[in-house]
C-alpha cells in the first residue's frame, strides 16, 4: 500500500521536511536579530554560525557532537514520555538528581576500578532519574494529578535537595561548588579524542546514540512500546483491551527520567572539570530537552539530529565571539533559532493543507 | 418556485471516502422534509455542511433563493437555521431558561442578566405550542422527551425558521415519539420548515411531506410521501429488498456462561445506584437482549460485566468462576469478547493504523508475539483476513489510521476483531449501529451463528426491531433495574414500550 503513496504523502518525509522548514524560519529570524544588533557584522557573523560546526575542523564537530549529548537525552526523555501521553517537565529535576548521583559515585566509591566505574554511575544516575521521575508518575497514575504541576514541583524540591547533598557530601569549600570528577575516572573515549582532536568528545555519545535508537525500538517494535503508545493515545481503550493504564504512565514517565539522568550522568563525567553549582538555578539542558523534542517530532532517531543541529548552531554561537558581538545577543539569537524550530509542528500542519489543497486540484475549500 | 433552503450539487470528501457525492436537498417553506438515509448514507455530513461545522468541497447552498456561504454555526445561526441534535447540548445543572438562553443572552448593568424578557417570551412559545415546558427547573430532573422540547423551545427562542431534527426519536418512547410528532405538525402550521433525519419509515410516513433519499453519500430520489409507499421508499434507501428478519432456529440451550447475582452498582457520591439489585443467566446457545431507553444503566450493566467498573454489591460469575473483581485481561483470556458501546473511546485507538487495532485485545499473545516483539507480518497477515472477511473498507488498508475511516467502518473493524477472537461469551452493545444495511443482515447473521456454536450472547440494543427479530430473550432495564423478562414471540413492540417507559411491570 505504501507505493501508492507519493514521496511528499509520507508521513516522515513530511516530518522531516517541516522541521527543515522550521530551522530556516529560524534562521533567518536570526539573521533579523543580528542585523538589528550589529549591522556591519551581520553576514559575517551569521556566516560563522552557519559554519560554526566545522570552524575548526574535526575539533569542532567533536565539540558539536559533546554539546549535543546532554541535550540529546533530555530530548528523548520528554520525547519517550510523551509518546506515551505525558510531558515530563520534570526534566531539569531528574537531570540534577541524575549528575548528583554520579558525581557522588564518583568521588565516594573508591573501592570501583576506574575502568568500570562510569558505567556504574550512568546506571546509578539513570536510576536516580527514574526514581525522581517515579513521584510524578505514580501520582498521575494512582490520584490523576497532572504530570505538569508535580514535574515542575518535583524539580524544585530536586534541586534544593541536590544543594543540600553537594554541601554535605561533595562540597569544595575553596570554589563553593562540588568537586569534579577528573579525567581518570571519566568516560573513557575509545579512540574518539583521536579522530576528533582537541575537543571534550567522549564515549557518552555513542551510550546517547545508542540508547535514542533502543527507545525507538521500544516504541516501535515490542509489545511494550504498544501498550505505552496505546495508553498514550487512549487510555480507555488500553483499559477495555486489558492493558494495566497505570503500570504504563508510571514505567512510560519512570523510563523518560532514567534518560535524563543518564544525560546529567554523562554530561557531569566528560572528565572536563565541570562541577555542580549551588546556585539556586535549573539546569538549561533541562528544558533545552523540549524544543529538541518538538524538532524531533516525539521520535527517538529525530532527537538525535534535532540534538545534533542545536548543538552545531550552539558551538557556532560561541565561535561567533570572536567578532565584537555581545555574548548576550549570541544567547538571543541561539534561542530564537531554538524557539523558532519548535514551530516544525506548525510547518506540518501547512504542509498538509498544502497536500489536501494541491489534490483537489485547486477547488477552495 | 419558492424553497427555504436548496443544497445544490453538494460533494464532501474525507480521506479515502466521499461523505456526500452531488447530492441536492431542497426543502420548501412549511413543508416537513425527510432526509432518509441508512447510517453512513451521508446524513449527519450533509447537514453538518448546512449548519456550518464542514464545509462542501463543491456546491452551493441557497437560503430563500439566495445564494449564502456559511462559515460556522453563529452563520447558520444568522440564517435562521436551528438543529435539534441526536445528543443534546445542554447543561445538566443549568435550568431550563438558562438552557435557552445560553450564548444569546442579553444582560444589563455590570453584566447581570436579564431574566425576565426572556422567561416572558419562552412562557409564550412553549403555550404556543403545547410544550409544557418548566423554565426554572433543572435539566437533570427532567425526563429526556422534556430536553428535547428544551431543544425545540431554544431553536424557538431565536427565531429559526428552519429546523432541522437530526433523528429525534431515537431516544424517545413510542408515546413520546407520538407526542413529537404532533409538536412537529404544530411547527409547520405556523410557517416553519422541518427537516427530519431518520432512518425510520414508518415515522416519515406519519409526519413528513416530501422525502429526499441518499445512499450510500449519493443522492437517490425526492418522493413524494404521500403516493410513495413504505416498501419503495425502503427499496430505494438501500438498493435492494431487504429481509427484516432474521432466520434462526429455537435455541438449544445449553449450561449457565453468565450468571448476575444481586449486582449493584452505585458510584461515589452518586445519590442513587444506577444498577439496583440486578439477577440474571445467560446461558450457552442463547441471545439474551438488554432493552431500554438509553441511559437506563445499560451501559453500566456492562462495563460491571467486562471490568471497567466493578460492582459495589453483589456478584458475577462466568461459567461459575466468580469474576466479580477479576481483571479485565484476565476475563478476556477466559473467553469474553466485547463489542462496546462507545468505539471511539473504548473500541479503538485512532490513531493507531487498522492493523493496529485488529491486534488490540491478543498483541501479547503467542501468535503475535516473539520474545516481547510484535511480529508484524502476522498482524498484517490477520488484518487482510478479516478486512476480507467482514468488508472492512478503508482508503490504505490494514494501514489506515482508524480515525480517518468512516464509523460504520470502524464499527465493522470492532466486530471483525471480537468474533473472531476465541470467546465463549459475546457481550455485544449495540453492534449494528452505524453500519449500513446488508451489513446489518451479515452481523445479525453472524451473531445467530455464533449463538449456534454452543456460545452465549448478551446483546444490549435501543433498535426495537433488533430486540424482537435478534433476541431469544428479553431483559427490560429501567432506572437501573430490570423490570421485565420476555419473550419476543409473546411480546409486541407496544408492550416493550410500556415496560421501556417504566409504566409497567413483570
Amino acid at each position: 500500500m505504501e507505493k501508492k503513496k507519493g514521496f511528499f504523502d509520507k508521513d516522515s518525509t513530511k516530518s522531516v521536511l517541516s522541521s527543515l522548514v522550521a530551522i530556516l524560519f529560524g534562521l533567518l529570524f536570526g539573521l533579523i536579530i543580528m542585523f538589528i544588533a550589529s549591522p556591519t557584522q551581520a553576514l559575517t557573523g551569521f556566516g560563522i554560525m552557519l559554519t560554526g560546526g566545522f570552524q575548526k575542523g574535526t575539533t569542532s564537530i567533536g565539540q558539536v557532537l559533546y554539546q549535543a549529548i546532554p541535550i540529546m537525552m533530555t530530548g528523548l526523555s520528554i520525547a519517550f514520555a510523551y509518546k506515551c501521553g505525558e510531558f515530563n517537565i520534570g526534566v531539569p529535576g531528574q537531570y540534577l538528581v541524575g549528575s548528583f548521583t554520579a558525581v557522588f559515585i564518583a568521588l565516594k566509591a573508591t573501592f570501583i576500578p576506574n575502568s568500570l566505574l562510569w558505567i556504574v554511575c550512568i546506571l546509578g544516575a539513570g536510576l536516580a532519574g527514574a526514581i525522581w521521575a517515579l513521584i510524578p508518575g505514580i501520582l498521575k497514575a494512582y490520584r490523576n494529578v497532572n504530570v505538569v504541576i508535580s514535574g515542575i514541583m518535583c524539580n524544585y524540591i530536586g534541586m534544593l535537595l541536590v544543594i543540600q547533598g553537594v554541601k554535605a557530601s561533595i562540597y569544595n569549600p575553596s570554589s563553593a561548588q562540588s568537586y569534579p570528577v577528573s579525567a581518570t575516572k571519566a568516560i573513557p573515549s575509545f579512540g574518539l579524542d583521536k579522530i576528533f582532536p582537541k575537543s571534550n568528545i567522549n564515549f557518552g555519545i555513542v551510550v546517547a546514540v545508542g540508547l535514542c535508537i533502543i527507545a525507538w525500538v521500544i516504541m516501535n517494535k515490542t509489545t511494550f512500546g504498544y501498550e505505552l503508545k496505546a495508553c498514550g493515545f487512549n487510555k480507555e481503550a488500553a483499559r477495555y483491551a486489558g492493558m494495566n493504564e497505570k503500570k504504563c504512565i508510571i514505567a512510560a514517565v519512570a523510563i523518560a527520567g532514567f534518560f535524563a539522568g543518564v544525560g546529567g550522568a554523562i554530561a557531569y563525567l566528560s572528565g572536563t572539570g565541570k562541577t555542580i553549582p549551588i546556585t539556586e538555578a535549573l539546569p538549561d539542558e533541562g528544558f533545552n530537552g523540549i524544543p529538541i523534542a518538538l524538532l524531533g517530532f516525539s521520535n527517538p532517531i529525530g532527537c538525535i539530529f534535532a540534538a545534533l543541529f542545536i548543538a552545531y548552531i550552539k558551538v557556532g554561537g560561541n565561535y561567533m565571539q570572536s567578532l565584537d558581538i555581545a555574548i548576550e545577543v549570541i544567547d538571543i539569537i541561539v534561542a530564537s533559532i531554538i524557539y523558532f524550530s519548535s514551530f516544525s509542528l506548525f510547518v506540518k500542519l501547512m504542509i498538509n493543507n498544502w497536500r489536501a489543497k494541491k489534490k483537489k486540484g485547486g477547488n477552495t475549500a | 418556485m419558492d424553497y427555504a433552503i436548496e443544497m445544490l450539487n453538494i460533494t464532501k470528501e474525507f480521506p479515502g471516502i466521499k461523505a456526500n457525492d452531488d447530492i441536492t436537498l431542497q426543502v420548501k417553506k412549511g413543508e416537513i422534509h425527510a432526509l432518509l438515509g441508512e447510517n453512513g448514507a451521508g446524513k449527519s455530513t450533509l447537514m453538518s455542511i448546512l449548519f456550518g461545522l464542514y464545509q462542501p468541497d463543491i456546491g452551493v447552498i441557497k437560503i430563500n433563493g439566495e445564494e449564502v456561504k456559511i462559515k460556522d454555526p453563529n452563520d447558520a445561526n444568522k440564517y435562521r437555521i436551528g438543529m435539534v441534535h441526536q445528543h443534546f447540548k445542554l447543561v445538566d445543572n443549568f435550568t431550563v431558561l438558562e438552557n435557552i438562553i445560553l450564548g444569546v443572552e442579553e444582560t444589563g448593568f455590570a453584566g447581570k442578566l436579564k431574566h425576565r424578557a426572556a422567561k416572558k417570551k419562552v412562557m409564550e412559545l412553549s403555550k404556543r405550542y403545547h410544550l409544557n415546558v418548566d423554565p426554572g427547573a433543572k435539566i437533570q430532573n427532567i425526563t429526556v422527551g422534556m430536553q428535547q422540547r428544551v431543544e425545540i423551545l431554544k431553536m424557538l427562542f431565536r427565531d429559526n425558521e428552519i429546523l432541522i431534527f437530526d433523528e429525534p426519536t431515537a431516544v424517545l418512547t413510542p408515546q413520546e415519539i407520538d407526542e413529537l410528532m404532533k409538536i412537529m405538525k404544530e411547527l409547520i402550521a405556523e410557517g416553519k420548515s422541518i427537516i427530519f433525519i431518520t432512518h425510520k419509515l414508518n415515522e416519515i410516513k406519519a409526519v413528513a411531506d416530501r422525502c429526499t433519499i441518499i445512499r450510500k453519500g449519493r443522492y437517490v430520489d425526492t418522493v413524494d410521501v404521500a403516493t410513495t409507499s413504505k416498501e419503495e421508499m425502503s427499496e430505494k434507501m438501500v438498493g435492494h429488498q431487504v429481509n427484516f428478519s432474521v432466520d434462526k432456529d429455537e435455541p438449544n440451550l445449553g449450561s449457565v456462561e453468565l450468571r448476575l447475582e444481586h449486582v449493584t452498582y452505585k458510584p461515589r457520591g452518586a445519590n442513587k445506584a444506577l444498577l439496583n439489585d440486578i439477577t440474571f443467566d445467560v446461558h450457552r446457545g442463547e441471545i439474551v437482549c438488554i432493552a431500554g431507553i438509553d441511559g437506563n444503566g445499560q451501559s453500566e450493566l456492562v462495563y460491571n460485566i467486562s471490568g471497567l467498573q466493578t460492582p459495589t454489591s453483589g456478584s458475577i460469575f462466568l461459567r461459575n468462576q466468580d469474576i466479580t473483581k477479576m481483571a479485565i485481561r484476565k476475563r478476556n483470556d477466559l473467553g469474553m469478547a466485547h463489542i462496546p458501546e462507545d468505539r471511539h473511546k473504548h473500541g479503538l485507538v485512532l490513531d493507531y493504523s487498522l492493523a493496529m487495532n485488529m491486534i488490540l485485545k491478543d498483541y501479547y499473545k503467542p501468535t503475535f508475539q516473539n520474545n516481547g516483539f510484535i511480529q508484524f507480518d502476522k498482524m498484517n497477515e490477520y488484518t487482510d483476513r478479516l478486512i476480507a472477511a467482514y468488508d472492512v473498507r478503508s482508503g490504505e488498508g490494514g494501514a489506515s489510521i482508524a480515525r480517518g475511516m468512516s464509523g460504520g467502518n470502524q464499527q465493522k473493524a470492532i466486530i471483525a476483531r471480537e468474533m473472531e477472537e476465541e470467546s465463549n461469551l459475546l457481550i455485544a452493545v449495540q453492534p449494528t449501529r452505524g453500519v449500513d444495511v446488508g451489513a446489518i443482515e451479515f452481523i445479525h447473521k453472524e451473531l445467530v451463528k455464533y449463538r449456534d456454536e454452543g456460545k452465549a450472547i448478551l446483546l444490549v440494543s435501543m433498535e426495537l426491531d433488533e430486540v424482537m427479530n435478534v433476541s431469544d430473550r428479553i431483559l427490560v432495564m429501567y432506572e437501573g433495574e430490570i423490570v421485565g423478562d420476555l419473550k419476543p414471540k409473546e411480546t409486541n413492540i407496544q408492550e416493550l414500550g410500556l415496560y421501556m417507559a417504566g409504566s409497567k411491570r413483570g
